[in-house]
């Protein structure tokens, strides 16, 4: 189905249903019962984890496939908010021209952009693209400022040209629709004390989210997408097969381009504000902590792992003082506000510091990311508990066939 | 005519005169080996013949046309494959994988954006590396991941690669280079079958003598950056001055 094979067609599926139901799975908790703060932050939290997903996915593209890190992928990120809103400003709120926009400014960027850091490849190629996008965000706050509005950020303002929209105009900021249906609408739905709220927001992005998703399968599985892992296996070998990797890089990097301007259109789209910090260098480091944690190379892994550092963000920065005071009340006094003190650190203000531990545990023991570890578990539960070493698979060329025993046993 | 000429081709690297006007005729259908000592400009010779290198003075010609200033896929594209001294394949991608590589570069040339095409459609490819594969003997390893293989099937699979792509002429760099002898005897009984099976033109470039003599038609000997003779195999044998290339002047004594 959809021109993928029966296991890919299976997975999509998943996905698809996965993203379907995320307001009844995100909410597992009633409203206002203790454990409503490990609720998944819908439908912000959610549109935040479809939008980094895209970006991650596209990221991959370039990162997992092709292996040229780059680390200025926020900078098409910015420029996509940024022609989103000035669609929505000049033209109309209907965030498709908007979203359209932003994909082929930004793919026009990365074009250019990537053209010249291609000339250069390992942690040179790493650095141009750094270059350039600090470029590009020094630029947002210093002399484009007709164009970005610097320090503020471009906003919507009630005097906005908005070609298309212009009867419609009320005397209150208009927000972002697809064919009338707001955005930040939603539909309330209370099924046994539990309050399930669908939003069009969070649908809008889901499915995006899919398409773009779906997208990424049909380019891994493709002969262009092999041929992007052969640039990362052998350019040597591919020079010599009669192949120029230059443009297949290239058209990697202004796909995975574009997918981030989708990404940055759509941020603009839930809420229509851009501002320069979304270039900033930290924002292009938090695409490839993604990705890494994820599983670069992998379908799923960018996803994940943009699930997984948005989830925590979101969790680990709402946990406060109060509330731990509240957790660990039954402590005995002096021991409380030790181990209080502890958690703070990782709490709140500090959540980055459980964001760079569990990065260090998954890059040190699953270097294949989240997606490897999942890989694991599900050995675990074919082939029971048995550990598995290279002897175990057979190796039809090693004659005699290797063994365990050691010589002299 | 032969498929290749060279005339005149001189390379200079700084204060070494690494080649002094080369000139090689290598004619379709025959195994052309060069041979000699170390430093003897084999192997700038093949990278002046790649685009790897560009020679300071004299021409090359395939088929009738330059290769001079090519990039080495554009070489390829016209029917140059080249072997390496160590076998540069697509470690990462399987067997398969690494088949199916050329077979695209053959039909679609140096680039196509074929992102929304499956591979499960290219049926014609894929039969076409099926075959090549099946001729060196390694389908039942389609699956493998091409770098956990043995040196000797790295190679086979390198020469199948080139093969594939149906080259007019096939350049090996020292094909057999660290390998053992049993791989070394394979990777001769193969370019033998190769030989036998299709009309293709082989320069190869090597040290082992058993190689060379098995395999080779005509032999130019290289030393100091020049060619000394080039005749058939039968005659370099007991010829004098290659045996003063290899060995040094004769003493008298």
């Amino acid at each position: 189905m959809f021109g993928l094979n029966k296991k890919d067609t299976t997975f999509l599926l998943i996905v698809i249903g996965l993203t379907l139901f995320t307001p009844i799975l995100m909410q597992p908790f009633a409203e206002g019962s203790g454990l409503a703060q490990f609720n998944g932050g819908y439908p912000d939290l959610m549109q935040k984890v479809a939008i980094f997903g895209i970006f991650a996915v596209g990221f991959n593209i370039l990162f997992g496939l092709t292996g040229y890190l780059s680390f200025g992928h926020a900078a098409f990120l910015g420029i996509g908010s940024y022609s989103a809103v000035w669609m929505f400003k000049l033209l109309t709120m209907n965030v498709i021209p908007g979203i359209l926009l932003a994909m082929i400014v930004s793919g026009l960027f990365a074009a250019a952009i990537g053209y010249v850091s291609l000339r250069r490849s390992g942690i040179y190629f790493s650095i141009l693209t750094l270059a350039f996008a600090q470029m590009c965000y020094k630029m947002a706050y210093s002399v484009l400022t007709p164009l970005t509005n610097g320090e503020t950020g471009l906003q919507l303002a009630l005097d906005d040209p908005r070609i298309l929209d212009k009867a419609i105009e009320g005397s209150s900021l208009p927000v972002t629709n697809i064919f009338g249906l707001a955005m930040n609408s939603t539909y309330k739905l209370e099924v046994m004390n539990h309050v399930f709220t669908f939003s069009v927001g969070f649908y809008f992005c889901a499915v995006i989210a899919i398409l773009a998703f779906y997208v990424a399968i049909r380019l891994f599985r493709s002969p262009f997408g092999m041929m992007l892992r052969a640039v990362k296996s052998n350019q040597h070998r591919m020079n010599y097969t009669g192949l120029d990797p230059k443009p297949y890089t290239l058209a990697a990097f202004v796909i995975s381009g574009m997918y981030a301007g989708l990404a940055g259109g759509l941020l603009a789209a839930m809420d229509p504000l851009a501002g320069a910090d979304r270039m900033l260098w930290t924002a292009s480091g938090e695409v490839v902590i993604m990705t890494i944690l994820g599983g670069a190379g992998t379908l799923m892994g960018p996803v994940l792992g943009a699930g997984v550092i948005k989830y925590l963000e979101n969790i680990f920065s709402k946990i406060n003082e109060t509330v731990l005071h509240s957790w660990f009340h039954w402590l005995p006094d002096g021991i409380e506000d030790v181990v209080v003190w502890v958690f703070a650190r990782f709490t709140g203000e500090g959540w980055h510091l459980t964001l760079g531990v569990t990065f260090m545990l998954v890059v040190t023991f699953l270097p294949g990311g989240l997606i490897q570890g999942l890989g694991h578990i599900r050995d675990r539960f074919k082939n029971g508990k048995k550990k598995r070493d290279k002897y175990d698979d057979p190796d039809p060329d090693h004659h005699p066939a290797p063994t365990k025993r050691v010589a002299g046993e | 005519m032969g498929i290749l000429e060279v005339k005149g081709v001189g390379k200079r690297f700084g204060g070494l005169q690494a080649l002094g006007n080369v000139n090689l005729s290598i004619h379709e259908n025959t195994v052309h080996a060069i041979i000699g000592p170390n430093g003897a400009g084999k192997s700038t010779l093949l990278n002046c013949l790649v685009g790897k290198l560009m020679p300071d003075t004299g021409s090359v010609m395939f088929d009738g046309q330059s290769v001079l200033g090519r990039k080495p896929h554009e070489i390829n594209q016209m029917g140059i494959s080249r072997v390496f001294q160590t076998p540069e394949i697509f470690g990462d991608l399987t067997v398969m994988e690494n088949m199916m590589i050329p077979c695209f570069a053959k039909r679609d040339g140096a680039f196509r954006m074929h992102a929304f095409e499956s591979m499960a459609q290219e049926g014609d490819l894929i039969a076409k590396a099926e075959k090549m594969l099946s001729d060196v003997g390694m389908l039942e390893k389609r699956e493998m991941v091409a770098s956990s293989m043995s040196r000797g099937d790295k190679r086979r699979l390198e020469i199948a690669m080139c093969l594939v792509q149906e080259p007019k002429l096939l350049l090996l760099d020292e094909p057999t280079a660290g390998m053992a002898r049993a791989d070394t005897n394979n990777t001769i009984d193969l370019l033998k079958q190769i030989k036998a099976e299709r009309d293709i033109t082989i320069a190869i470039i090597e040290h082992d003598m058993h190689v060379v003599f098995s395999l080779a038609d005509r032999i130019t000997v290289l030393a100091q950056g020049t060619p000394l003779v080039e005749d058939t195999p039968d005659n370099i044998k007991g010829h004098p001055k290659v045996k003063e290339a290899y060995l040094g002047e004769t003493q008298q004594v």
